[in-house]
């Protein structure tokens, strides 16, 4: 797609991808390291992808926040790197990289799941919703927000607002999911996205209003 | 990460296939073990197959059995109707385990198949006897704070086992209480394998986990029928309330007639290379009435044979009373 960073392993759709700078930096260093470190190093830089094989794209077809899409990928492109890095979709964060925070979460289908633990290939067919297309996939106009936004600006949910994308998808796939009864059962339903700002208190009460008014999310 | 080939087969067969063709291939089905462990570096696929075409997710009643397909989702498994009614104590068990986001992308059979969460195992800079075999085992002698204390010796020398990991599931724990059978599929046909005969220990050859052969595919689980509807209680011990691996967990079952223990299951999890069944201890419960007296027999029963390394002690102290308290949760004694 457009603007592609200049060293995104995906493909866009007419071009193919090259051995960038920063992959030309990374091998250097690997390479630094390789003559300097013990075996199971070593080891560990050949698997982490020195001379990495060539490699091949795979064709797919995604719903991305409504709009339909034919995209090119290399099968290791994470969901989340797809997003952020091909489709600028840079709403939905990078925390971890491991799914151990939760703010990647976004909606596959409907469900919430995490980006940064799915291959973009393998979503080949389905509907992606971030946190761009949240509101727009409930009604028109841009300055609407989703109820869930609205609530959580009202009840202070966030204070960098890092992981406040990925809580809101979280938030609106609890209540889906029917896991939004009591203050414990959201607080345990919550608890796979992580909040270094500790806005807990504020994301509960959004919750617990959201899933009190009664609104389809 | 390396690149890899992709396929989506859309048969079983061609899936087995597919994985016996390239020897590093494997199996994809949620991908959050196995992307976490090609990230790391410690699993490098040349092909990944992904599964999720097949039809194996249906949750359903056979006769006297509970079958379980393997693509069934974690959380479909938790909030299934069936599951709820028949065997609650695995509804419990994977709703403490990871987070809703993963559980609604983790597959039953992937869950079986994840692997160790040992730091070493993780840290591609350590030695690592499953990660690397006869490297050396960077628990044994580092920081061994959750690793096993039980089957970490070999049967036949009775010297240490070459790793002391413990397996991270707590479904699995579950499953093992519950007496669950595993369907597999592979290049030479079919077969059945009790759950408890699933995992290993490790011996001297702890990279592997699992007695499921090359190429085998996981197609179900089944859960024969059992009278543990009521009286169960899955019980983790962990470093905070929720979103981390166990430390010590407990899975409890108990067939009450009144107030004597007409039948009793136990297993642990976070305390050995597989799901730890403590066959003894069920025997002890047999027969008696449910007190606090009698889960205290049973619970020092169990606790035979335990071994800790430098800074697994807790557990041993630990494994007791998280015994003790689970069976009193699963007899209402609270
Ligand atoms: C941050 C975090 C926290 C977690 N916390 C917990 C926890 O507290 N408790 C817990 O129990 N788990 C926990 N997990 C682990 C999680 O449960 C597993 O990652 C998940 O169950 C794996 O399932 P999957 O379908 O995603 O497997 P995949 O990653 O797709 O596969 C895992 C392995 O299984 C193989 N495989 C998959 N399906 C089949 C099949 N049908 N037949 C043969 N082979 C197959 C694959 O080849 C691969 O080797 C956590 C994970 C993360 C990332
Ligand atoms: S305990 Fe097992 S997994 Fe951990 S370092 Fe030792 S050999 Fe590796
Ligand atoms: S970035 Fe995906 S869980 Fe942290
Ligand atoms: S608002 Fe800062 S991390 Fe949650």
């Amino acid at each position: 797609m457009e603007n592609r960073p200049p060293d995104s392993p995906i493909d866009n759709e007419e071009g193919h991808s090259q051995e960038t700078r920063r992959d030309f930096l990374k091998h250097s260093s690997l390479l630094t390291a390789y003559a300097l470190s013990p075996s199971s190093l070593v080891n560990a830089a050949e698997m982490n992808g020195l001379n990495p094989p060539q490699a091949d794209t795979v064709s797919i077809h995604i719903d991305i926040n409504g709009t339909s899409r034919t995209l090119h990928v290399e099968p290791r492109v994470t969901l989340l790197d797809l997003l952020r890095e091909q489709l600028d979709l840079t709403g939905t964060k990078k925390g971890c990289d491991y799914g151990q925070c939760g703010a990647c979460t976004v909606h596959i289908n409907g469900i919430r799941a995490l980006a940064c633990l799915s291959f973009a290939v393998m979503q080949n067919g389905k509907k992606i919703t971030t946190i761009e297309g949240l509101a727009k996939a409930e009604a028109s106009g841009s300055a609407h927000l989703h109820p869930m936004q609205a609530a959580f600006i009202k009840h202070d949910g966030f204070q960098c607002g890092y992981c406040t994308p990925g809580q809101i998808m979280s938030a609106v796939g609890c209540i889906r999911e029917g896991h939004a009864n009591s203050d414990a059962e959201i607080k345990e339903y919550m608890s796979g996205n992580i909040c270094r700002c500790g806005a807990y208190e504020g994301i509960v009460e959004a919750v617990k209003e959201v899933k009190q008014g009664g609104q389809k999310v | 990460m390396n690149n890899f080939q992709y396929t989506q087969p859309a048969t079983p067969k061609a899936s087995i296939d597919a994985l016996v063709k390239e020897p590093t291939a494997q199996f994809i089905a949620g991908g959050t073990n196995l992307i976490d462990l090609m990230k790391h570096g410690i699993a490098a696929p040349k092909t990944l197959v992904d599964i999720n075409n097949l039809t194996l997710r249906t949750i359903e009643q056979q006769g006297n059995t509970l079958r379980i397909g393997a693509l069934a989702l974690n959380s479909e498994v938790a909030d299934s109707k069936l599951v709820l009614e028949k065997q609650p104590l695995l509804a419990q068990a994977l709703n403490a385990g990871a987070s809703a986001q993963i559980r609604n992308m983790a597959t039953v059979g992937g869950n079986m198949l994840q692997r160790t969460r040992c730091y070493y195992f993780y840290d591609t800079a350590m030695p690592c006897n499953k990660r690397q075999p006869g490297s050396g085992c960077g628990a044994l002698e580092g920081y061994n704070r959750i690793h096993a204390i039980w089957g970490t010796e070999t049967a036949l020398t009775g010297r240490t086992s070459s790793c002391i990991a413990v397996h991270p599931s707590d479904m699995c724990v579950a499953l093992a209480a519950l007496d669950a059978t595993v369907l597999v599929s592979g290049p030479k046909g079919d077969r059945r394998i009790p759950f408890t005969d699933f995992h290993r220990l490790p011996g001297d050859t702890p990279q592997i986990d699992t007695n499921l052969d090359r190429g085998e595919l996981i197609v179900a689980v089944d859960i024969p029928n059992n009278a543990f509807a009521k009286h169960v209680h899955y019980l983790k011990v962990r470093d905070r309330n929720s979103y981390a691996f166990a430390l010590v967990s407990v899975a409890a079952a108990l067939d009450l007639n009144g107030s004597t223990i007409q039948e009793a299951r136990l297993a642990m999890g976070g305390v050995a290379h597989k799901p730890w069944r403590l066959t003894e201890a069920e025997k002890a419960l047999q027969g008696k009435p449910a007190t606090t007296a009698t889960f205290e027999q049973a619970a020092t029963i169990a606790m035979q044979g335990a071994k800790a390394y430098e800074h697994n002690a807790f557990k041993v102290k630990m494994a007791p009373k998280a015994i003790i308290e689970a069976l009193k949760t699963a007899a209402g004694l609270g």
